[in-house]
C-alpha cells in the first residue's frame, strides 16, 4: 500500500519530470505533437482544480450564512452575484456578444465587473500617495535615491511632468531601460536558477512536500 | 446614417450606467473609512469574479477541450485527462484522498520538466547573452565606442548594464561576506536595487493613477441628463448613507473591566 500511496506518485513525478525535460532536446513532430497534447492536458486538469477552490470559498460562506455569524449579509450578496452571473453566462453559452449585440452576460461582464475591477485597483493610487508620504522621507541616502528615481519616473510618465522638466522624459525612459532592467535581469537569473535547483529537487524526489502530510 | 438604437439597447445601457456609477462610488466610499457600501460592492466583486470565472472555464474547458473533441472528433485518449482531474476530487472522500496525489504528481512533474529547459535557455542563458555584448561597434573604416545614454544599446549603456547586473547578483550572494572591495561591489548593487524599486513603485502609481482617471472618466459621462444623472443621485445617497451610519450610535458591549 505504501508503493500505491508514496512511491507512485513520486514515480509519476520522475517519469513525467524527466520525459518533458528531454522533451526540449528533441526537435521531431511526435515530441512537437506530446507538448501539444500535455499543455491541452494541464488545462483540462486546471479546469477541475478549479474546482477545488471554488468549493472551499462555497464552504466557507455557506457556513458563515448557516451559522448567522457576523457579515453573513454580505456572504449572501456574494452567492446571489455569483449564482446570478453563473445563470445568465450558461444561459449566454459563455458569450459576451452575440450578432454584434451584448448578451445579459456581456452586460455584467461591462457594467459590474469592470468598473468593480477598475474601481478596486484605483483606490490602491491613494493608499500608495499615503503609504509614499508616510515612507518617503529620505532618511538615508540609499532612500533619497529611490525617492529621487520614483520621482522621475512619475514626472516622466505625465505630459505635464515633461513640461515642467524636458529632460525627465529621457531620463524617465533612460532608468526604465537601462537601470532597471539590469536589476530586472539580475532578479531573473537568480530566480530562475533557484528554479532550475527546485524542479531537479522535485525530479528526483527531494522536495515532497507538494505530496501533502499524513504518515504514508 | 447612424444606425436607431432599439428601445431594449438604450434601457440596458441606461441600467448599466446606474449600476456601474453606484458601484464604483460605492467602492469609493472605502477612502472615508471602512461602511456597508463598499462591504455590499466588495463582495458583490468576488462572486461576479468568480461566476464569470466558472463560466469561462466551462466554456473553455469543459465545452471546447473535453465534450466537443470527444464527442465530434472522437478524440478519446482526453479522457485521460478528464480521469486524472477528476482523481483530484478525491481529496472530498477522507479514505480516498490519497489517490489525489497522482493528480499532482503528474502535474508537479510536468510542470518541472517542462520548466528546467526552457528557463535555462529563456531567463538564464539568453539573459546573460544580452548582457556581455561587444563595447566596440563598426562604424565606417574603425570601431567606434557609443556614448549615446539615450540608446540602450550603446556601448556606454552595455557596460552600465554589466554594472548593475554583476553588483546585483554579487550583492543577493551570501556564500562569502560583504566586506573590503566586496562591500562596495554590494553598495553598488543597493544603489541599483533602489533605482529600481523607485522606478517600479513610480511606473505603478501611474498606472494606477490612470485605471483612476479612467473610472473618474465615466462618473463624469454618467452625470450627463440622457443617462438621468446617476452620478449626481447616486453621490447624495451614498453621502447621505455615510452620514445616517456616522450619526447612529453604536452598540457597544459593557466594559467588564
Amino acid at each position: 500500500m505504501i508503493f500505491l500511496r508514496r512511491r507512485l506518485p513520486l514515480l509519476i513525478t520522475m517519469i513525467t519530470g524527466l520525459l518533458f525535460a528531454g522533451q526540449y532536446y528533441v526537435p521531431h513532430p511526435a515530441s512537437e505533437w506530446l507538448l501539444t497534447s500535455a499543455t491541452k492536458w494541464l488545462q483540462i486538469i486546471g479546469g477541475f482544480a478549479l474546482v477545488l477552490g471554488v468549493t472551499s470559498l462555497f464552504h466557507q460562506h455557506a457556513v458563515k450564512i448557516r451559522r448567522q455569524e457576523a457579515g453573513w449579509g454580505y456572504s449572501l450578496v456574494l452567492y446571489a452575484g455569483m449564482l446570478v452571473t453563473i445563470a445568465v453566462g450558461l444561459w449566454a453559452g459563455g458569450k459576451e456578444s452575440l450578432d454584434g449585440s451584448m448578451t445579459a452576460f456581456g452586460w455584467i461582464y461591462s457594467y459590474m465587473m469592470v468598473p468593480l475591477q477598475g474601481t478596486m485597483f484605483a483606490i490602491l493610487a491613494f493608499f500608495i500617495a499615503s503609504a509614499a508620504y508616510r515612507s518617503f522621507r529620505a532618511r538615508s541616502r540609499e532612500a533619497a535615491v529611490l525617492l529621487i528615481a520614483a520621482v522621475i519616473v512619475m514626472m516622466g510618465r505625465v505630459p505635464l511632468g515633461e513640461y515642467l522638466i524636458p529632460l525627465s522624459g529621457d531620463v524617465s525612459q533612460w532608468i526604465l531601460n537601462v537601470l532597471n532592467a539590469s536589476v530586472r535581469r539580475a532578479i531573473l537569473i537568480g530566480v530562475s536558477l533557484g528554479t532550475i535547483a527546485l524542479s531537479l529537487k522535485i525530479i528526483f524526489g527531494v522536495e515532497r512536500s507538494y505530496l501533502g502530510g499524513g504518515k504514508e | 446614417m447612424p444606425q436607431p438604437v432599439s428601445v431594449t439597447d438604450m434601457d440596458a445601457t441606461i441600467l448599466g450606467a446606474w449600476m456601474a456609477t453606484g458601484l464604483t462610488l460605492f467602492i469609493f466610499s472605502f477612502l472615508y473609512q471602512d461602511n456597508p457600501l463598499f462591504k455590499l460592492a466588495e463582495h458583490l466583486y468576488v462572486g461576479v469574479s468568480v461566476g464569470y470565472t466558472i463560466v469561462k472555464a466551462y466554456d473553455t474547458v469543459i465545452v471546447h477541450l473535453i465534450v466537443k473533441p470527444i464527442v465530434e472528433e472522437g478524440q478519446i485518449a482526453l479522457l485521460i485527462p478528464v480521469a486524472i482531474g477528476l482523481l483530484m476530487l478525491t481529496r472530498y472522500v477522507p479514505r480516498a484522498a490519497w489517490m489525489s496525489r497522482y493528480a499532482f504528481a503528474f502535474i508537479v512533474g510536468l510542470g518541472s520538466g517542462l520548466a528546467i529547459p526552457r528557463t535555462i535557455s529563456s531567463f538564464v542563458l539568453k539573459q546573460v547573452e544580452d548582457t556581455i555584448r561587444p563595447l566596440l561597434f563598426q562604424a565606417g573604416d574603425g570601431l567606434t565606442f557609443s556614448f549615446n545614454l539615450l540608446n540602450p544599446a550603446s556601448s556606454l549603456n552595455a557596460v552600465i548594464i554589466l554594472i548593475g547586473v554583476s553588483t546585483v547578483l554579487f550583492y543577493f550572494f551570501f556564500s562569502i561576506e560583504h566586506s573590503g572591495p566586496g562591500k562596495i561591489v554590494a553598495r553598488t548593487g543597493i544603489v541599483f536595487l533602489m533605482i529600481a524599486f523607485g522606478a517600479a513603485f513610480g511606473y505603478t502609481v501611474m498606472a494606477r493613477m490612470s485605471l483612476l482617471i479612467g473610472r473618474l472618466t465615466d462618473l463624469i459621462e454618467f452625470s450627463d441628463v440622457s443617462y438621468g444623472r446617476p452620478t449626481w443621485w447616486l453621490l447624495m445617497l451614498t453621502i447621505a448613507v455615510l452620514v445616517l451610519l456616522a450619526r447612529r450610535v453604536p452598540n457597544r458591549p459593557p466594559d467588564l473591566h
